[in-house]
């Protein structure tokens, strides 16, 4: 009953490890299934089979070492196989390869926000090519969220003050659902979205803000036509572009350069995932965390060989502006 | 056990000992605490079921049925919260662990009494707190408390909070007092390898309550101070960081699972023996691995953040260590299902409860190992998958085992019967409602539909729908053994000293016990679990 109710009782395969997943799956039903069988069904059997009855004595057994070794050992050596083999599928869920197209997510009471390289930003509904690794690097502008999506069988929470992310390769276009799993007040039920895999043809188009057509909608009970998906409008500029101007702005040219120089602080040029070394001692990676943490807690990392001169920005930048800063400061190569 | 003739000749007893509410509330004697204890379980019990109730029937349906989204979401908290701290973490220990521990143990009662009456105000102190948000502005951030969200909702969390964190305190001084009583209090010739499984699965509990609520306290208390003066712990606009409070709250709340699963082992072990006729199979290997799952308790929380953000190297341990629990809880199922084995097993209504809890423990026990495999918890976990799981071992296991010990114990307690017939048809309704309810729940996670949802896609009406159906029988079942456990205590037949005819020393007094539980100590000469293979006979509940 158990096994009948849960096998093929999953979403559509949207990845490869969405079948990865369910090959694992699978097993984990037909293992649980027979320690069912054997446990509930011994139990069914001993039932009938000891009911009292006056004439029948019972035997004297208090135990055995032989069957305890048994019962301990082989759940054991099942449950490493098990541990492996979903710490495998699990490892391939976390290394997204160095080219994925990547979209930046912020998650806010209740909606989602995607903000492109292009620098468009679409609000719910988050467009990406078919069959090529996509990335999310994702923030949350209040509460804890939770990005899931149930086609590709990943999920990943979404925190304020620093960056998570997912990354899958979508191999079936159309529209996925996309839930909040990560309980944040009155509507999270109502904090939905849709990722939509474009094919070819169509991802060139939205590139070139044309009409894209049909998109079907991929849901758990099949694929359904529905209606014509326009692109947004686009925004002032590329996201490396509004990085640019926030980077002014803001006066971070007053400390840092762009092109090698050293002036009050270090260069930017060449930063992004380059080992710093602080003076502190450690070697960190500057990645998007480190370098949002550097913006908002300067004093808390400060680089080998410079001053803690540098004021603090925390609050003085909204998500979607530090996005664009970091993907400014990922562009200087 | 062999025994003494220390059956009291009718005349005095616990209950009758002393009269008036003021000799109850000022009581000493561990059995009115217990009583105490399970009577205020109990009503908890029903506030709990009743949001249950609503919350199932707003989810009959899509859309907006009873209530609105937020008081859903605070419903849904005020379940959680009350049947977590309020019902399943005190219910066996507190309830039947008080009025049974030392009469097991031959003794007149456990080693603090006053430290026992007091555990019992600090714990409804704890719990009128908690209730008095109900009547505020109420608190909707689900029983695990997530920060930044409960720093910043504006409902009346530092209530419950400040009611947990009492109610903690109550839990410590119970589990310290089972300690030193199961130390120093047991009856001659009661040596460590004769101690009855109960006991046993009550000390690996207590060590848990002591170490790890503080640990709570702790949390709570952070949290509280962040909330009224601003100290920036866990919010991140303040400086703090979220995830820190996952790991402080879980920390305390993993091992806390285990307070709630093990004593309802215990009742386990204790029956099982006694309606097969048999001995326990594999006594060491079941007392050991309560402290092997004790052990392993405090060092698995962090498979409750495996998408929190936490780093992949943290995950891989916690998934591997995660692993090693279900060895000793399958060793103790396996051991269970041994003892059946060749026995002369009599079918009544404490039995069946255990059957009942095999059944939903093993589903429970096995869906746990798919959220301990790393990329399978990616998918399932905050949704319907793990509601499910949590019911089927809390529910499914502890809730089953308060009921198989209550129907035990029950003629011990009062001195009377209830109708086994009525008991019968109760778990009937019970277990198959059960079932019904949580079932289409996991079916409903692994298709995707999130935890702590007001409302959901169309697509996840139908096993919805089963849902709510189910949860009226559950409902319908506990109702029908309000009446007759009513009935029972009004107008029940006389029990017996010993009708299941145990070899325990509870049994081996009157029931109900005089004041002090024996009228001479008793003299314990063999284990607990003699069942001498022409021992099949038990008077029964006919
Ligand atoms: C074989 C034994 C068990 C294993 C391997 C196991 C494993 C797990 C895992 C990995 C989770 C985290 C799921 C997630 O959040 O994604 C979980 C959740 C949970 N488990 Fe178990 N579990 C077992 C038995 C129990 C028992 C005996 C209890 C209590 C009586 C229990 C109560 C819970 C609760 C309350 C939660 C969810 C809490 C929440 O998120 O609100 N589990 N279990
Ligand atoms: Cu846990």
């Amino acid at each position: 009953m158990f096994n009948q109710a849960l096998a093929g009782s999953v979403p559509i395969q949207g990845t490869a490890v969405a079948a990865r997943w369910d090959g694992l799956w699978d097993f984990l039903i037909g293992l649980s299934a027979f320690f069912f069988v054997l446990v509930v069904g011994a139990m069914i059997y001993f039932i009938i089979a000891y009911r009292h009855r006056p004439e029948k004595k019972t035997t004297y057994l208090t135990g055995s070492h032989l069957l305890e070794a048994v019962w301990i050992a082989v759940p054991t050596l099942l449950l490493m196989i098990i541990f492996g083999w979903g710490y495998s599928i699990y490892h391939s869920m976390t290394q997204a390869p160095a080219d994925a197209y990547e979209v930046r997510v912020i998650g806010k009471q209740w909606l989602w926000t995607f903000q492109y390289d292009s620098g468009r930003t679409t609000v719910n509904e988050v467009f990406v090519p078919l069959n090529r690794p996509v990335k999310f690097v994702m923030t949350s502008e209040d509460v804890l969220h939770g990005f899931y999506i149930p086609n590709f069988r990943i999920k990943q929470d979404v925190v304020p003050g620093m960056y998570s992310s997912i990354w899958f390769q979508a191999t079936v276009p159309g529209k996925h659902q996309v839930f909040c799993t990560e309980y944040c007040g009155t509507s999270h039920s109502g904090m939905l979205a849709k990722v939509i895999v474009l094919d070819d043809a169509q991802w060139k188009a939205w590139n070139l803000n044309r009409p894209i057509g049909n998109v079907p909608e991929v849901k758990y009970s099949g694929v359904e036509e529905v209606s014509a998906q326009s692109p947004v409008a686009s925004a002032q500029g590329s996201l490396v572009e509004q990085g640019k101007a926030v980077y002014e702005k803001k006066g971070c040219t007053a400390c840092h350069s762009v092109d090698g120089t050293t002036k009050v602080g270090p260069t930017h040029k060449g930063l992004f995932g380059s080992k710093v070394e602080l003076a502190d001692g450690r070697t960190v990676v500057a990645d998007e965390n480190y370098i949002r943490n550097h913006i908002e807690n300067p004093q808390s990392s400060t680089v080998k060989g410079f001053n803690a001169v540098m004021p603090t920005f925390k609050g003085l930048i909204s998500e979607t502006e530090m996005n664009a800063l970091i993907a400014y400061i990922k562009s200087l190569k | 056990m062999a025994h003494q003739a220390t059956v009291a000749d009718g005349g005095d007893n616990y209950l009758n000992h002393s009269k008036g509410l003021m000799s109850w509330l000022t009581t000493l004697d561990h059995k009115r605490i217990g009583l105490m204890y399970l009577a205020s379980v109990l009503l908890f019990f029903l506030v709990g079921g009743i949001f249950a109730l609503l919350i199932r029937l707003e989810l009959y349906k899509s859309g907006t049925q009873i209530i609105d989204a937020n008081t859903y979401n605070r419903f849904f908290t005020y379940h959680g919260a009350i049947m977590v701290f309020l019902v399943i973490i005190p219910s066996i220990p507190a309830a039947l662990g008080n009025f049974i521990l030392p009469i097991i143990l031959g003794a007149k009662d456990v080693a603090f009494p006053r430290l026992n009456l007091a555990s019992y105000y600090i714990f409804m102190v704890g719990a009128i707190f908690a209730v008095a948000a109900l009547f505020l502005r109420g608190a909707d951030t689900g029983w695990t408390f997530y920060t930044p969200y409960s720093i910043r909702t504006n409902t009346t969390v530092i209530l419950v909070l400040t009611g947990a964190f009492i109610a903690g305190f109550s839990s410590i001084l119970t589990g310290l007092n089972f300690i030193v009583t199961i130390h120093k209090l047991r009856a001659p010739g009661l040596s460590w390898s004769r101690l009855p499984l109960f006991c046993w699965a009550l000390y690996a509990t207590s060590i848990i309550q002591v170490l790890a609520t503080p640990v709570l306290a702790i949390t709570l208390l952070l949290l509280m101070m962040e909330r009224i003066v601003g100290i920036g712990i866990f919010d991140p606009k303040l400086g703090g960081d979220p995830i820190l409070f996952q790991h402080f709250f879980w920390f305390y709340s993993h091992p806390a699972v285990y307070i709630m699963i093990l004593p309802a082992m215990g009742v386990i072990s204790e029956i099982i023996p006694v309606f097969s006729r048999k001995p326990m199979f594999g006594y060491k290997a079941i007392a050991y691995s309560s402290f092997g799952i004790a052990l392993i308790a405090f060092i698995v929380w962090g498979h409750h953040m495996f998408v929190s953000g936490q780093a992949e190297l943290a995950n891989f341990v916690f998934s591997l260590l995660t692993m090693f629990v279900a060895v000793p809880t399958g060793v103790k199922v396996f051991s269970w299902i041994g003892t059946m084995y060749k026995g002369s097993m009599h079918y009544y209504a404490p039995m069946l409860y255990v059957f009942g809890f095999l059944e939903l423990f093993t589903i429970g026990g096995l869906t746990g190992v798919f959220l301990a495999t790393l990329a399978i918890d990616v998918h399932l976990t905050q949704t319907y998958f793990v509601v499910a799981h949590f019911h089927y071992v809390m529910v499914g296991g502890t809730l089953m085992s308060l009921m198989a010990g209550l129907h035990y114990w029950f003629p011990k307690m009062f001195g009377k019967m209830y109708s086994e017939r009525s008991a019968q048809i109760s778990f009937w309704l019970i277990l198959i409602g059960f079932n019904v309810t949580f079932l289409p729940q996991f079916v409903l996670g692994a298709q995707g539909m999130p935890r702590r949802y007001w409302d959901y896609l169309p697509e996840f009406t139908t096993l919805n729908r089963i849902s709510t159906v189910g949860s009226w029988f559950i409902g319908l079942g506990f109702l029908y053994a309000a009446v007759y456990f009513y009935q029972a205590l009004r107008s029940g037949k006389k029990a017996s000293a010993n009708p299941w005819n145990a070899l325990t020393l509870e049994w081996q007094t009157s029931s109900p016990p005089p004041h002090d539980n024996f009228i001479e100590t008793p003299v314990v000469t063999s284990w607990p679990y003699e069942y001498l293979p022409e021992n099949i006979y038990m008077q029964g509940n006919s």
